[in-house]
């Protein structure tokens, strides 16, 4: 049987009441709720304080460029598709450096888990804004407040194709458990944005901030599977902001349309120099 | 009987210029004969100015030639600009019927449309017609032109072959009943061949195919989509995966995540696709991921010449990324250098975890030439030092540093999935596990472990190739695909009697220091010759050996060297 115990790792270098810890511990109890050893489990990470999540667990780890964690993490399951993969990031990370992978991993449909720890400020640089900063939010880089609108990547995602879009809240571990273990169990991108307060540099949005907003879907009368009113869903932001499966369906996945990853994971293939004559053939 | 036979194919973008080039250098091929083909082409699809030029010899050659003996002019502007490259006594094919010009003694006019729509049945066909109508010309057999017209159009069935057979036999036979005698020059098949004819994206991608490159993601761009397009095309015949990405950016990335997994993987792109790509080049470098970058060089700087030729990236290669990390840059200078200097890349890059850049050019890209058959038996698969599920369920449950210090600087790999092992790396510093670190120390000792590779990858690289006499008063130095122009100047100069002989570098890094430095100790003088504006190599050679290299012969057009313009400016210097 897998325990916590066998996915503890090093200290961290977080703030003390910061949102990642709550995301780290809900990591770690869906894979081992899952069962899955850390040697089956590849988490692939960009940069900013999320990027540092897998360094404070144990698993296999491919630590990332800036907005890179995504390309990263596609090339690798086409490597080695048996492989459970993750991509964590921030929203700085994915929604703005990485936002065009984040794109075209959704339209590929590539099996993986997206986790985006979305704070909605810059905290690894200290306190400027991001991407999903709401407009008028002052921030260093900002003194007159934000002007571009906030990146809604959920109703990006619903309107790309995304076949798993959810959204978590920090303050909810149980639920983000639950969200991150459908996502993974999930054939196909899947997202999970994780609202979690930055307690050093966002003084907007708090703990209580987000506690008064969110309220979970699960339980009510919402439908996850129809595409209009899940856009209609993922466009609700303020006074009441929605958090659990915005939207959910199946299609088949890239690595499952590539007829060379039905005999198996490319890192299994031999290498067989002499079973080349033929291409040379073509060019006699 | 000496045969150096140069035919120039011009005409519009979308002509079919290409086409009638590969056909009638194909047909060469066959009958025993060598061939160089190289294309010039715009940055656009339709229209413009574009011409193909076939070179035929009955012995080795290595590339092109100034000189045209035959002018197939598919439109009136082809015969404006280069009708003053014709040899005497060289000829121009054209349609009389559709270009009106004043027929001199020279110009052999073929209804070249009227007999694409008659025994072709499409105006498709004209330039099947004129490949036809120049092997007619020539009194070549013509049933070798047939069988590569069937191998060409076979896979669009039987209908399309034997149009295109009538239609090429029309051109072929109008030619020499109308101008055989008129026109006497005559190549006739050497005898049977058994040699290949490719280009320079097609040796790249299957040398990466036979080394056991199994992934490869790109984004395409000029001059090396085809080596994306090839590869691509031999995925489902050999477990193969490629992806067309969004971007540059996603291409380097995807290739690092399949090199992590354990995969041998590669991208192509052009100098300024891998400009974005750079910062994934540190990543590999940081994360001691061996992966293959080809990079096609074409005039920048940003896009400059988009489809044309330039060696303007060599110092940008050696010097891309911010910070210290071991790499090696290989400039193939042939088609067989080509294929085995990508295989070594894939083990120099698995065997050292660094990344391997090949710099090729468009010239080297897109222009073809007959090779011997590469001989697989010789190719050697070595993937370093890599642990097997025994070494680590020895090694006990979770033991496995990926980025052990060791006195190589090598860490032996894992892949990651074995069970017992957990594979851990970071773009940050980090220690022996692969975990994120801040501490002075293990920085230091990384740092210098990364570099300690650099040591053993100087030890697996041959030494540049002279070419002619060791001691010859005169070495010209080169790198890339200029290698058949300096070749052939070489040659020439040899035999009016100057003293000369090349000095050849097919890895620029780690640059071959004391070999380079010998040679230019016993030249009493020496010439670089590069494609770009400054002489990048001749820099490259002064910071590594301290020696100067006295004339620069450099060109920065987008066209590539010929060998008669190296021969006279060769001459200019050393005679006055």
């Amino acid at each position: 049987m897998v325990t916590l115990k066998d996915y503890e790792g090093g200290p961290t270098a977080w703030c003390p009441g910061c949102g990642n810890f709550s995301i780290l511990l809900a990591v770690k109890r869906a894979l081992v709720e899952m069962n899955l050893e850390p040697y089956q489990v590849l988490i692939v990470s960009g940069i900013g304080q999320a990027g540092k999540l897998p360094h404070y667990m144990r698993c296999n780890t491919l630590n990332a460029l800036h907005g890179r964690a995504v390309p990263e993490a596609i090339g690798a399951k086409l490597a080695n598709h048996e492989l459970k993969v993750i991509a964590v990031g921030g929203d700085g990370d994915g929604y703005g450096e990485g936002g065009n992978h984040f794109m075209h991993a959704i339209l590929r449909n590539i099996d993986i888990t997206y986790i985006v720890h979305n704070n909605q400020i810059y905290g690894l640089t200290k306190g400027q804004a991001s991407p999903t900063s709401d407009k008028g939010f002052v921030t260093k880089t900002t003194p007159e407040g934000v002007i571009s609108l906030p990146f809604n990547p959920l109703a990006l995602a619903i309107s790309l194709g995304a076949t798993f879009v959810s959204r978590g809240f920090a303050g909810e571990v149980d639920h983000l458990v639950e969200l991150i273990k459908k996502a993974m169990q999930h054939k196909g991108f899947a997202l999970v944005d994780v609202l979690q307060p930055c307690v050093t540099f966002n003084k907007l949005n708090t703990w209580e901030w987000y506690r008064k907003r969110v309220y979970k879907l699960e339980g009510t009368d919402y439908d996850h599977t129809n595409r209009l009113t899940a856009f209609q869903k993922a466009l609700e932001w303020g006074d009441r902001i929605p958090i659990g499966i915005i939207y959910k369906s199946d299609r088949l996945t890239f690595d499952e349309q590539l007829p060379t990853l039905k005999k198996g994971p490319l890192v299994k293939q031999k290498i067989d120099p002499l079973a080349c004559e033929k291409i040379l053939d073509e060019f006699m | 009987m000496t045969i150096d036979f140069t035919f120039k194919i011009g005409g519009e973008a979308g002509q079919g210029l290409q086409s009638i080039g590969y056909a009638l250098s194909k047909a060469f091929a066959k009958g025993g004969l060598y061939v160089f083909l190289n294309q010039d082409y715009e940055s656009r699809i339709r229209g413009g100015h574009t011409f193909v030029q076939v070179r035929v010899r009955n012995e080795p050659v290595y590339t092109l030639s100034e000189e045209v003996n035959m002018l197939i002019a598919l439109n009136k502007e082809t015969i404006d600009l280069h009708k003053t490259e014709l040899v005497k006594g060289g000829a121009i094919i054209f349609d009389g019927e559709k270009i009106p010009i004043k027929a001199e003694d020279n110009c052999y006019s073929v209804p070249l449309e009227k007999l694409a729509l008659e025994k072709g049945g499409s105006k498709i066909m004209i330039n099947t017609v004129a490949t036809g109508a120049a092997m007619g010309m020539l009194d070549y057999d013509f049933n070798l032109l047939a069988d590569v017209l069937s191998e060409e159009f076979g896979r669009k069935g039987k209908d399309v072959v034997e149009s295109n057979v009538k239609a090429a036999r029309a051109g072929y036979d109008y030619a020499k009943e109308n101008y055989r005698g008129k026109y006497d020059f005559t190549i006739r098949p050497l005898g049977s061949s058994k040699r290949m004819f490719l280009n320079g994206s097609e040796a790249i991608a299957t040398g990466a195919i036979v080394a056991g490159c199994k992934f490869m993601a790109g984004y395409p761009m000029t001059p090396t989509s085809l080596i994306l397009e090839f590869f691509a095309s031999k995925a489902r015949d050999y477990n193969l995966v490629f992806v067309q990405s969004e971007d540059e950016l996603a291409a380097i990335n995807m290739v690092i995540g399949a090199g992590y997994a354990g995969v041998r993987a590669m991208t192509a792109t052009a100098g300024d696709g891998f400009a974005l790509m750079v910062e994934g080049l540190g990543q590999a470098g940081m994360t001691e991921t061996p992966i293959v970058a080809v990079v096609g060089q074409r005039p920048g700087p940003a896009v400059g010449l988009p489809t044309r030729t330039s060696q303007a990236d060599l110092l940008f290669m050696i010097g891309a990324g911010n910070d210290e990390f071991p790499r090696a840059v290989f400039t193939p200078s042939t088609i067989e250098d080509a294929f085995w200097l990508t295989i070594k890349a894939f083990n120099i890059a698995e065997k050292y975890q660094i990344p391997v850049i090949i710099l090729i050019d468009q010239h080297l890209a897109d222009s073809y030439r007959t090779v011997d058959r590469f001989d697989l038996s010789k190719v050697k698969i070595e993937r370093g030092e890599m642990l097997s599920e025994e070494q680590i369920k020895a090694m006990g449950p979770y033991n496995y540093k990926r980025h052990q210090f060791t006195e190589s600087g090598v860490s032996p790999r894992a892949i990651p999935g074995t069970p017992g092992c957990l594979v851990v790396t970071d773009a940050d510093e980090h220690n022996e596990e692969g975990h994120i670190i801040e501490d002075a120390e293990t920085r230091t000792k990384m740092v210098l472990k990364r570099l300690r590779k650099f040591e053993g990858v100087k030890k697996e690289i041959e030494p540049p190739k002279i070419y002619g006499p060791e001691d010859a008063k005169i070495t010209l130095i080169g790198w890339g695909s200029t290698y058949g122009a300096i070749r052939e100047a070489v040659d020439t100069l040899r035999k009016d009697g100057i003293d000369v002989n090349m000095l050849y570098i097919n890895v620029v890094w780690p640059f071959p220091k004391d070999e380079v430095s010998l040679v230019l100790s016993k030249a009493e003088m020496s010439f670089v010759i590069e494609n770009n504006a400054t002489g990048q190599l001749a820099y490259l050679i002064k910071s590594e050996t301290g020696r100067e290299v006295n004339e620069k012969i450099l060109k920065f057009d987008g066209r590539p060297f010929s060998p008669t313009h190296i021969v006279k400016e060769v001459k200019k210097k050393v005679k006055g």
